[in-house]
C-alpha cells in the first residue's frame, strides 16, 4: 500500500475561543477527488488552509504528499496547486501576464515553461486570447485560467475552494470535465462545493458541521444513509405548500425542490393520509405525490439538522 | 410602455466599447412578480441590474421603476428599491448587527418595524447568535448572507438581487427563498440573477438571457414544456463515458452529465426510444442501470437554448502525475 496523498489526524483549528476545525480526521488515495461539503463557516475553507500551509493548526497533525503541514511550507507548496473562491489571478494583467507571473513563483523556466504555457492556453480554451486582460474575461473562462495556473507546476495534489461559485451551469461542467481529466491522470482533488450536482462527481464526501466531520462515504454510501421516506408532491404553490406542511404530523422536514416539494417524512403510509389532508385544510389543491429517492441535497440537509442545526459555532 | 408595470425595459442597451453588453432588451416585470434572469457568464445579467438600479446609465433606451425613468431620473428610482450586489459594501469593522442597523439608518426604516425583520432576516441566515461578531470575521458565505439582510432590512417596492444565493450553503439557500417568496407575497417585486436553475424554477417568470438578447422568456413550467425532443436520463456506470457515447450517437441533439446521470435530449423525428439508447450503450461497453423518459428541468432547457456558452475545452485537458513525485523521503 502505498501511502496516502492526504492524511489529517485530529487536525485542529482555534481562533480564540472560537474552535472553527475540531479533531478533523481522514485521508485521501492518490488520484481519488474528495469532496468537503458543509453548511457556511462548517471549517472546511480553514481545513484547506490549514493542508495547504496558509494556516497553522492548533493541535493534530497533517501530511500531504508526504510533507508535514506544520513543517516546511515550500516544500509542501512545491508539491500541490490550491485554487481559492477568489481564484487568485491578477485582474489588470493579461492572460499570458498571468501564466508567466505564476511559471516565476513555482520556478517553471524554459522549454518547460513554453511547454506548459501551450497547455494551460489549450486546456483552458484561452488560445488567441492571451493579450486580453483577465478582469475582461467571462467569470468562467477566469475559472479554468485560475485552474491552469494552480496546475502549471504539474503538482500531484491540487485543492479547490469553492472553484464554481456563481458560474452558469455549462461552464461548470466543462470544469469539472478538466478535474475529471485530472484526476485520470493521477491528481488527487481536494474541493470544497456548495452544488450538490458536484458532489455527486467526487468518489468520497466528507460532510463537516460545527468544525466537525459528521458524515463521510460515497455518494452512494451518504444517500443509503437516509433512512426516512421522501415523499415529492406536485404543486401550483410550493411556498404555500412548504408553510402548511411544516410543523404537520409525521413530516420532518418540507421544502422546495425546483417547482415540487420534497416532504421527509416519519412513515409513508401515515405520511400519504396526512399530507392530502393537511393541504386541504389550508385550501391547496395536490397534485401527484410520490416516492423518490433521496438526493444528496435531501441528505445533506438531514445529516446537518440531525448533528445540532446549521446555525455554526 | 405598458401601464402598471413595475419595471419596464424599452430597448435597454449598454455597450463597453465595441462590445454590446446588454443589447435592447424590452420587457416588463409585473408588480408583486419575483422575476429570474438566467444566462451564462457574460450574457450581460449583472449589467442589466446595474442600469435598473440606477447606478449605471444605458447607452440606448431607457428603463422605467414604477413609471419613473432611470435616464431621465435615476436619483429617483434608488430610494424605491434595494440592489444588492456582487460586490456588496460591508463593514468589515463593524459587528453583523451594526451592520444591519447601519443600513436600516440609511434607508430610514421604522424603529418599530426593525425587531421583528431583524428576527426573521436572523432566522434564514443563522446570524443571530453571531449578531457581536465583526463582518470581516465571518466566512465568505456567511458575508454574504450578511449582506442579504442589509439589503433585506429595509422593505423596498422592488428587490434587485445580483447572484444572492453565491457561496451559501444549501440550507441557507432553501430559507433565503421562503423569505424572497413571503416577501413577494407581501407585495415586493423582486428581480434576481442566479446560476443554480433549481432557483430558477421557482420565479413566476424567467428570461433567459444570451450575448445581451433575451432568447427566451415564459413561466418556468412554460419554458420546461418548450423544450423540443424527447428527454431520457441515463444512469451507467461509467456516466461520463455513457455522456461521450450519446452525444456522438446520431439523433441524440445533447448529451450531458448532470449529477449522477447522463440527461440525453434525442431529436424530436429521431425514431430512438429508452431501449435503442440501452442498446447502442451497451454496444459500446458501458453497463446501463437504467434509461427513463424524464421531464425538463430548467437546467436542460438552459443548456439546449444557450449557443455558444465559453470556448471549448481544448487539448490534452490532463498531465500524468509522475511516481516520482511523491516525496523521495518523507523527510
Amino acid at each position: 500500500m502505498s501511502e496516502p496523498a492526504v492524511v489529517a489526524r485530529d487536525l485542529t483549528r482555534a481562533f480564540g475561543s472560537f474552535v472553527a476545525v475540531d479533531r478533523v480526521t481522514f485521508s485521501v488515495a492518490a488520484g481519488e477527488v474528495y469532496g468537503f461539503l458543509g453548511p457556511n463557516g462548517a471549517g472546511k475553507t480553514t481545513t484547506i488552509r490549514m493542508l495547504t500551509g496558509l494556516l497553522r493548526p492548533s493541535a493534530g497533525e497533517g501530511r500531504v504528499a508526504g510533507v508535514d503541514i506544520a513543517g516546511d511550507t515550500t516544500e509542501l507548496r512545491r508539491r500541490i496547486g490550491y485554487m481559492s473562491q477568489k481564484f487568485s489571478l491578477y485582474t489588470d494583467l493579461t492572460v499570458a501576464e498571468n501564466i508567466e507571473l505564476f511559471a516565476g513563483l513555482y520556478g517553471v523556466h524554459g522549454a518547460r515553461f513554453r511547454a506548459r504555457r501551450a497547455w494551460v492556453l489549450a486546456m483552458a480554451g484561452l488560445e488567441g486570447q492571451e493579450r486580453r486582460l483577465v478582469a475582461d474575461l467571462p467569470l468562467g473562462w477566469k475559472q479554468r485560467l485560475a485552474l491552469g495556473c494552480a496546475v502549471l507546476h504539474e503538482p500531484p495534489i491540487l485543492f479547490l475552494d469553492e472553484p464554481t461559485s456563481g458560474v452558469d451551469p455549462l461552464a461548470r461542467r466543462a470544469f469539472w470535465d478538466l478535474i475529471d481529466a485530472l484526476a485520470a491522470g493521477g491528481t488527487t482533488v481536494l474541493v470544497s462545493t456548495h452544488y450538490m450536482e458536484e458532489a455527486e462527481y467526487c468518489h468520497r464526501l466528507l460532510l463537516m458541521n460545527r468544525g466537525r466531520v459528521i458524515a463521510e462515504g460515497t455518494p452512494v454510501e451518504l444517500r443509503a444513509r437516509m433512512t426516512e421516506p421522501i415523499l415529492e408532491v406536485e404543486t401550483d404553490d410550493a411556498p404555500r405548500t412548504v408553510e402548511a406542511l411544516t410543523g404537520a404530523p409525521g413530516v420532518i422536514e418540507a421544502a422546495m425542490f425546483g417547482r415540487a416539494v420534497h416532504v421527509v417524512v416519519r412513515d409513508e403510509a401515515e405520511a400519504r393520509a396526512v399530507i392530502p389532508a393537511v393541504l386541504a385544510k389550508h385550501g391547496r389543491a395536490i397534485g401527484a405525490m410520490r416516492r423518490v429517492p433521496p438526493s444528496l441535497e435531501d441528505v445533506f440537509v438531514s445529516l446537518v439538522r440531525r448533528e445540532g442545526g446549521a446555525a455554526v459555532g | 410602455m405598458a401601464t402598471g408595470a413595475a419595471v419596464s425595459l424599452a430597448g435597454l442597451t449598454r455597450r463597453f466599447g465595441d462590445l454590446v453588453a446588454v443589447d435592447g432588451l424590452t420587457f416588463d416585470v409585473r408588480p408583486g412578480e419575483l422575476f429570474g434572469i438566467v444566462g451564462p457568464d457574460g450574457a450581460g445579467k449583472t449589467t442589466t441590474l446595474r442600469m435598473l438600479a440606477g447606478v449605471l446609465p444605458p447607452s440606448a433606451g431607457d428603463a422605467t421603476i414604477a413609471g419613473v425613468s432611470v435616464v431621465r431620473d435615476p436619483e429617483a428610482v434608488k430610494p424605491r428599491l434595494a440592489y444588492m450586489s456582487q460586490r456588496f459594501g460591508l463593514y468589515e469593522d463593524l459587528t453583523v448587527r451594526e451592520n444591519i442597523e447601519f443600513y436600516a439608518d440609511l434607508y430610514r426604516v421604522p424603529a418599530d418595524v426593525r425587531p421583528a425583520r431583524l428576527q426573521r432576516l436572523y432566522r434564514f441566515s443563522n446570524l443571530g447568535e453571531f449578531e457581536n461578531r465583526l463582518a470581516g470575521a465571518l466566512s465568505g458565505g456567511m458575508k454574504q448572507k450578511l449582506s442579504l439582510c442589509c439589503a433585506l432590512i429595509h422593505q423596498p417596492e422592488l428587490l434587485l438581487l445580483d447572484e444572492p444565493t453565491f457561496g451559501v450553503d444549501p440550507i441557507s439557500r432553501r430559507d433565503l427563498w421562503l423569505i424572497l417568496h413571503e416577501m413577494v407575497a407581501e407585495g415586493v417585486t423582486a428581480i434576481v440573477t442566479t446560476s443554480y436553475l433549481d432557483e430558477a424554477e421557482r420565479c413566476d417568470r424567467v428570461a433567459l438571457l444570451d450575448h445581451g438578447r433575451v432568447i427566451a422568456l415564459d413561466s418556468p413550467a412554460r419554458l420546461q414544456a418548450s423544450l423540443p425532443g424527447r428527454l431520457f436520463a441515463v444512469r451507467a456506470g461509467e456516466p461520463r463515458r455513457a455522456r461521450d457515447v450519446l452525444a456522438a450517437f446520431p439523433g441524440v441533439r445533447i448529451a450531458t452529465l448532470s449529477g449522477e446521470s447522463v440527461r440525453a435530449l434525442v431529436a424530436e423525428d429521431a425514431a430512438l426510444d429508452a431501449d435503442a439508447l440501452r442498446a447502442s450503450l451497451e454496444e459500446a461497453g458501458v453497463s446501463v442501470h437504467s434509461v427513463d423518459v424524464a421531464d425538463a428541468t430548467l437546467e436542460d432547457v438552459f443548456i439546449a437554448r444557450v449557443a455558444n456558452p465559453s470556448p471549448p475545452v481544448g487539448g490534452q485537458a490532463s498531465y500524468q502525475v509522475a511516481p516520482s513525485s511523491q516525496p523521495e523521503d518523507a523527510r
